[in-house]
């Protein structure tokens, strides 16, 4: 049975590299995985391939809620259904907070102006930054922007959310606030594929870890298991590494 | 004064007034029809340049390269003498207006292709992720970054459009230079052309002027 992400044979080359080496995943709907591994293993590449951002293969597939992620019309669909939360988060700098989360649902859906703003303001409210709606992106702190950014990805109301390491680009002391509206998110039922470095959210929020090493998934399972009784002695290497440096 | 008889003889420029100002009328409705044009015909250029399937970009570089390599000069020789011999005749104005879009939209061309390209490239994605098409991302996202960054030379191309407007007088257009000239030979005394000189600088002058304003006020950071 597949998920509503279904990944089959994904392989991905930059020129004679091979960043993903054939991988398949499965990913429930509703289901939070969390992707680590050490930097260069393919975490990025893996995630970017499911909105195609990044080409992928002819022999691989990926279905997202059965549409094939394939370049031409249905690309569209998908990304609608597809949110991305960035390491740097992209805001659009020549927009207001508000207007950031507005403009996909007024370009892409047709929401009504009106809609779309009482919309957004829902959706600030809920990452907590409705105060600073009227604020240009350079005017608030990492943290604040990195939620905004949720809550414009949150706006399409997509059916799975991505997130490329949201936190590393953060001061430690704002990494809390965007974990927090991230792990309320988890609650929600949205289906969550998290690249990240941050394991105590991982082991709490995940109901699934994948240790990536190599451009090849080489371990995965609950994270209980894969924190406290990793059977591969790459994934023992790179836990070890990262959880007492 | 000699000097005063000779280059600034009232009597002389207050005659040859009115057809001083036909000419600054020819020049700026020269001067902005060429702009326009040549802005429009930029963005075309500069988009088929950065997105075009490759024989078209290829198409777009060797348009930009030569026009900005060919002097302005030759080309409205060309225009206004050349294109006759195959069938093509063109009036004074639409030479001097074709010769000028046709190069004023290859420098265009590349400063709308430096601000697009100085936009990072987490902007395109970003637009990608949320599933905007190619005409939103541009118009929505990346058109309005751009073009803070390319106004200020825009407006320089713009200030060279109107001077380059004086080269129009070699195909007969009745420009400002073109006036100042006949003036001159009318009343045998160079007041007129001086009459013209400072009504480039008045026009051109506060023009010149707002570029470094916002040259200095993009370039204080802020983005
Ligand atoms: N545009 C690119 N060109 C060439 N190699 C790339 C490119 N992007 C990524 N890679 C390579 O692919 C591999 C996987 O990269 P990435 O998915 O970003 O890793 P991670 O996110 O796990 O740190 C790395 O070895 C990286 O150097
Ligand atoms: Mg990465």
């Amino acid at each position: 049975m597949s998920g509503i992400v279904s990944i089959r044979n994904l392989r991905k080359s930059y020129g004679t590299f091979e960043a993903l080496k054939g991988i398949d995943l499965d990913i429930a709907e509703g289901e939070v995985v969390c992707v680590v591994g050490p930097s260069g293993s393919g975490k990025s590449t893996l995630i970017r391939c499911i909105n195609r951002l990044e080409d992928f293969a002819r022999e691989s597939t990926i279905t997202v809620d059965g549409i094939p992620v394939q370049p031409g019309p249905a690309l569209a669909k998908v990304r609608a259904e597809v949110g991305m939360v960035f390491q740097s988060f992209n805001l659009f700098p020549h927009l207001t907070v508000r207007r950031n989360v507005m403009l996909a649902p007024m370009r892409v859906r047709g929401t009504s102006t009106a809609e779309a703003a009482d919309r957004a303001d829902v959706l600030l409210r809920r990452v907590g930054i409705y105060e600073q709606a009227d604020k240009y992106p350079a005017f608030l702190s990492g943290g604040q922007q990195q939620r905004v950014a949720i809550a414009r990805a949150l706006a399409m109301e997509p059916r799975v959310m991505l997130f490329d390491e949201p936190t590393s680009a953060l001061d430690p002391e704002m990494v809390g606030e965007v974990l927090d509206v991230m792990k309320q998110l988890a609650g929600t039922g949205v289906t969550m594929i998290v690249v990240t470095h941050e394991m105590g959210f991982a082991r709490q929020v995940a109901d699934r870890v994948l240790f990536m090493d190599g451009g090849e998934v080489i371990e995965t399972g609950p994270p209980e298991q894969i924190f406290s009784n990793p059977t591969e002695a790459r994934t023992q290497y790179f836990l070890s590494a990262v959880l007492n440096h | 004064m000699e000097i005063f008889d000779t280059f600034f003889n009232m009597e002389v420029l207050l005659r040859a007034f009115p057809m001083l100002m036909k000419g600054l009328w020819v020049m700026l409705q020269l001067g902005l029809v060429s702009i326009v044009a040549g802005l429009i015909l930029g963005l075309g250029l500069a988009l088929v340049r950065l997105y075009a399937p490759r024989p078209a970009q290829l198409m777009a570089r060797v348009y930009i390269d030569v026009f900005r390599s060919l002097p302005l000069l030759v080309l409205l020789i060309i225009v206004y003498y050349a294109l006759p011999f195959v069938g093509l005749r063109l009036s004074p104005f639409w030479s001097a207006m074709s010769a000028l879009t046709l190069v004023s939209g290859a420098y265009t061309a590349e400063i709308y292709r430096a601000g697009i390209q100085a936009i990072p490239h987490g902007q395109f994605e970003a637009s990608a992720a949320l599933g905007l098409s190619y005409r939103h991302t541009m118009v929505d996202v990346i058109l309005p970054q751009a073009v803070k960054i390319v106004i200020p030379p825009l407006t320089n191309n713009s200030i060279n459009v109107i001077k380059d407007t004086a080269l129009a007088s070699v195909v007969a257009m009745p420009d400002l230079l073109k006036q100042a000239t006949q003036a001159q030979a009318l009343a045998a005394n160079p007041s007129p052309l001086i009459g013209a000189a400072v009504i480039y600088v008045m026009f051109l002058w506060p023009a010149v002027a707002a570029v470094s304003r916002l040259e200095r006020r993009f370039g204080a950071g802020e983005r």
